[in-house]
């Protein structure tokens, strides 16, 4: 199909919606944001530079000051910190003479640090000008170093991430890696129609595997019930939440399996029109993905008159998001696809009803596509088969933390954790995160827990978004907790009170717990203020922020018992005296 | 439009269907507190989260609910109080209000919801966090450390042609509310005094008109939003046979503001005499405890060692202690240096400062001297302290209210101008 027709598809974008990928242009071109390209981008969209300045800083990929020939980023997340984070860090400032945070001063490299970069099966890891470089040591970054020196590029010398997939149900029973041909499951579409997909999903029961859960067929049925000039279907491909990199693994693997549950999506709701927002951290799928694309095009599986239905029409492009982890919540995540800053919008409406572009939009996981081209693929009274009743099916989950075998495991769901700690062969497990910071800690008490959908009917089950990350007895839980806290101080929209006040309050008490200065009356207080975000912020990041804070004061009552006085009733409170007058002693003739 | 029944805290009332719930509260006189709220904005913002209610069981800003028939809200439960207060305390927390040095002071709604939620004190620690004063723009300044990033101003604020002045810039705990100078510069000036005037605080001030009423004549001077605003007047209790008391008073990092308004009481004081006698305290002139007493009042908060002592020697040598004014509270105005590292204070003070004299110039330290913190420290950080009467200062009779209920038992009213300061 010539690109003309192909532009036809997108031509109801508006030319803001284009703001990121202009910004990112710039990024690459000059290594930052110049005032110039601001007044530039301003005139453009007739816009006020303060307005692009606001979208600029809002992604933590834009910079507004030169970023270095090379740009190095490094993952801080909890995972990484336990890989050698400090060590890694110390190496490469060493090596380029840039200081965190900064260029060196001759401008070659920039180092940053960044949230998690979804290879926590490989860490420490670091992208450098958007390039994967996994499993680093001392040695392993001076080599780099020395060879983009040389003038070697970025591209040239990456590593491949490996896809570590470590697990997948016996006798062929998996469900996302089986054998993939193209078009497999659009072929069913013309005898299935609408309505036979429709009920095909609402018997698998599949749901937002992005972790909220909500029944798949029912969100395509509100879309679907809705009339408008356009439609849209658009894949989450913002991987956010640290510690998963499932959804990286399914793009790069099975990316065809993606794109197929995208066009059954619009067909199903007569959607026209699809965007796959990738996070910028996987900036380096981007050529993978465009294949596939051509792929479908060159087989007739995009673009008009799709598997020769008449009158199914579909494209798919792709948008880069620029590092806002909040850009995972599907309505920030709307915003950003319309050029602004990534703030979640007041729930008046749900994007199947005002999506992008204030028109109807379904926003679903990649899993969850992927899922579906399977289920259609399969059939629905095979895919049936797998799981447990009320909660059939498989889940990818990514694992990493303490364990020897980190990396992804398609489970059935109803697996116990026991079990899957022991597949991965975690030894002496002690704190398991779930579902990443914003989902739930787990005590190694309850290993018999089953993994499944059912966590809402009875608190048995647990639901899990897509990752376990295990800490071993060694590791101290406020650490962990100080880490995930710093991530949402950071990663906060920053529109709401709770959620851009609190996180920051939230992590100063936790600096109390950490000095020992703590007693259980800061607990309590902790727990209350938790409470409090959790009940009045605006978006899910806030509401879950203190998450695994509240849990863990719950679940870890050894740990935190034995570790802060029990309540301090005396009169003098606990004050450090040292601590206080050191900045004064300097001045000591 | 049809008119809807819908219900509030279990009582019945009407409303246009489509009213947003915080109007159609006022209007049928029940007091929601907001801040970010704006009648005009559409959608609205839904940002400061200070009018979270229960609605339909969930909590939600009012804000963003309309009438409908059969609405259930929940608006006063001690819960959804609490919550409300803290969301306030938060932003007083988060930002650096200083409001007896704030242009705005009684025109200001953050200060107003303070008094109407009956803020004494922030249960969070404050944040103390460096934040810009912006003085580029041509006729306005932005002090970014009264912003509670409402977006009111991103949203109302625009040129003639329909550019935006303000947005908000950075994200988490950096953001803050960016204004562009060039567009700022095309505004009228009354464009300009709108934007200040429509800031829910001292955020945005234009230079020359910021000081224009004089007080008194402010929003918020002497009015509650709420009409039976703690009015209830006691009458003079019966009083028997009095113990005498002792108390004893100290000034720490304060301007003995409070002590002076303590003597506000004038010839009352005469009668204070026969109930009272003081023991250490700058009224006496005595410098060391002689006696254990059943009252001490502090004021100010601890920027050296020796107030940290003396503090310290209050808590241990008197029963009830007592903390009266803004600074003893939580800092004050002196905690206005908490945001500059203590290095730098110091540098400007002693050793780059343009008035010292050649060869001078040395940070005094010596082993006599008290040492100075490394930032002003409330008085409930140091010890536990058992009242807080805020204000700055509080006035006379507030303070003896206080004291006089708390040595003898009695009940006592507060008008509402007895704890509005500004």
């Amino acid at each position: 199909m010539s690109t003309d027709v192909r532009q036809k598809f997108f031509a109801v974008d508006p030319e803001r919606a284009q703001l990121l990928s202009a910004l990112w242009q710039h990024q690459f071109q000059d290594r930052y944001i110049s005032r110039q390209v601001i007044r530039h981008l301003a005139d453009k969209y007739q816009l006020s530079e303060i307005e692009i300045e606001g979208v600029v800083s809002f992604y933590h990929f834009f910079h507004l000051k030169p970023a270095g020939k090379h740009t190095i980023y490094l993952n801080n997340s909890i995972i990484a910190e336990l890989k050698g984070f400090d060590r890694i860090r110390e190496t490469f400032e060493r090596e380029t003479g840039a200081r965190l945070g900064f260029t060196d001063p001759s401008g070659t490299f920039g180092l940053f640090a960044t949230p998690c970069i979804g290879l926590s099966d490989q860490e420490p890891a670091a992208l450098i000008d958007f390039y994967p470089f996994t499993n680093l040591n001392a040695l392993k970054v001076k080599d780099i170093i020395n060879r983009l020196k040389e003038g070697k590029s970025a591209a040239e010398i990456c590593d491949v991430p490996q896809e570590n997939i470590r697990y997948t149900p016996a006798n062929n029973r998996t469900i996302f890696f089986a054998p993939y041909t193209r078009g497999e499951a659009i072929a069913r579409l013309a005898t299935l129609k609408q309505d036979g997909v429709l009920e095909q999903l609402r018997r698998s029961e599949l749901s937002g595997r992005g972790g909220a859960f909500f029944p798949t067929w029912k969100k395509w049925d509100t879309c679907r019930n809705y009339t408008a000039s356009h439609k849209f279907i658009i894949c989450n491909a913002d991987e956010g939440e640290p510690g998963t990199f499932k959804d990286r693994v399914l793009l790069s693997n099975q990316p065809g399996s993606v794109l197929e549950g995208m066009i059954i999506a619009a067909y199903t709701v007569g959607a026209s029109y699809g965007i796959i927002y990738l996070r910028g951290e996987y900036r380096w799928l981007v050529g993978k993905l465009q294949e596939e694309i051509e792929a479908f095009h060159a087989q007739d599986l995009l673009g008009k008159s799709i598997a020769g239905i008449e009158g199914f029409d579909f494209d798919i492009r792709l948008e880069l998001g620029a590092g806002a982890y909040v850009c995972g919540e599907e309505t920030a995540l709307l915003e950003s696809l319309e050029g602004k800053r990534g703030e979640p919008r007041t729930k008046w409406f749900y994007p199947v009803e005002k999506g992008y572009l204030q028109l109807p939009t379904v926003v679903n996981n990649v899993e969850t596509f992927a899922a579906v081209s399977r289920i259609l693929q399969l059939g629905v009274d095979d895919y049936l088969k797998r799981g447990i009743p009320g909660s059939p099916g498989t889940k990818l989950i990514s694992i990493s933390g303490d364990c020897e075998r980190p990396g992804i495991y398609e489970i059935e769901w109803g697996l116990t954790i026991a079990e899957l700690l022991e597949l991965c062969g975690a030894k002496d497990p002690y704190f398991i995160q779930v579902s990443g910071p914003s989902g739930e800690p787990i005590s190694i008490k309850e290993k018999f827990r089953r993994i499944s959908m059912l966590d809402l009917k009875d608190q048995k089950d647990i639901r899990c978004g897509g990752s376990f990350m295990i800490f071993n007895s060694q590791r101290d839980i406020v650490h962990i907790l100080m880490n995930f806290s710093e991530f949402f101080k950071h990663e906060s929209c920053g529109v709401c009170t709770p959620c851009r006040a609190g996180n920051f309050i939230i992590q100063r008490k936790l600096e109390r717990l950490q000095n020992g200065l703590a007693d259980m009356n800061d607990l309590k207080e902790l727990k209350s203020w938790g409470t409090l975000m959790k009940t009045t912020s605006r978006c899910g990041l806030g509401k879950t922020a203190t998450n695994s804070i509240i849990q863990s004061l719950e679940r870890f009552d050894d740990y935190f018992s034995g570790r802060f006085a029990k309540t301090d009733n005396s009169i003098i409170r606990k004050f450090n005296h040292q601590l206080a007058v050191a900045d004064y002693e300097r001045y000591k003739p | 439009m049809a008119t809807c029944s819908f219900w509030i805290d279990g009582k019945k009332y009407e409303a246009e269907e489509g009213t947003n719930l915080i109007d159609a509260a006022k209007e049928n006189g029940v007091f929601i507190p907001s801040l970010c709220y704006f009648q005009h904005i559409d959608p609205p913002l839904g940002t400061c989260r200070t009018c979270t209610c229960k609605i339909n069981g969930r909590n939600d800003p009012a804000c963003t609910a309309y009438i409908h028939e059969g609405l259930q809200v929940e608006v006063n439960t001690p819960e959804l109080v609490d919550m409300r207060k803290a969301l306030i305390e938060m932003m007083f927390a988060e930002g650096n209000h200083f409001c007896p040095a704030c242009e705005k002071s009684g025109n200001c709604n953050l200060q107003h919801m303070g008094y109407e939620l009956g803020i004494s004190v922030t249960r969070f620690p404050h944040l103390f966090k460096d934040r810009l004063i912006d003085y580029q723009p041509k006729r306005m300044i932005m002090e970014h450390n009264r912003c509670i990033k409402c977006k009111r101003c991103i949203e109302e604020v625009l040129t003639d042609d329909k550019k935006r002045v303000f947005m908000s810039v950075n994200r988490g705990n950096e953001t803050m509310i960016g204004i562009d100078y060039e567009q700022e510069a095309r505004l009228t000036d009354e464009q300009a005094v709108n934007a200040m005037n429509m800031c829910p605080t001292g955020a945005i001030i234009v230079r020359g008109k910021s000081m224009a009423k004089p007080f008194g004549e402010r929003a918020f001077d002497m009015v509650s939003a709420q009409k039976q605003f703690k009015r209830n007047v006691l009458e003079k209790p019966n009083r028997g046979n009095f113990e005498k008391k002792t108390i004893a008073t100290v000034s720490l990092a304060g301007c003995f503001g409070c002590h002076m308004s303590m003597l506000d009481i004038d010839e009352e004081i005469m009668d204070i005499a026969e109930l009272v006698s003081f023991n250490k305290s700058p009224l006496t002139d005595i410098k060391n405890f002689t006696q254990r007493c059943h009252l001490g009042i502090v004021e100010g908060g601890c920027c050296n060692t020796e107030n940290i002592e003396t503090l310290k020697k209050f808590r241990e040598m008197c029963d009830i202690l007592v903390v009266m004014g803004e600074c003893a509270v939580w800092g004050g105005l002196p905690a206005m240096r908490n945001t500059i590292p203590l290095g730098e204070c110091l540098e400007e003070a002693y050793l780059n400062c343009v008035t010292s004299e050649q060869g001078e110039n040395t940070v005094p330290y010596h082993e006599d001297l008290p040492k100075i913190l490394d930032r002003i420290y409330s008085c409930n950080e140091i010890v536990k302290v058992d009242y807080m009467i805020p204000g700055c200062p509080p006035t006379a009779t507030h303070i003896w209210k206080v004291v006089k209920s708390l040595l003898w038992g009695e009940d006592y009213s507060l008008l509402y101008s007895e704890f509005k300061y500004d």
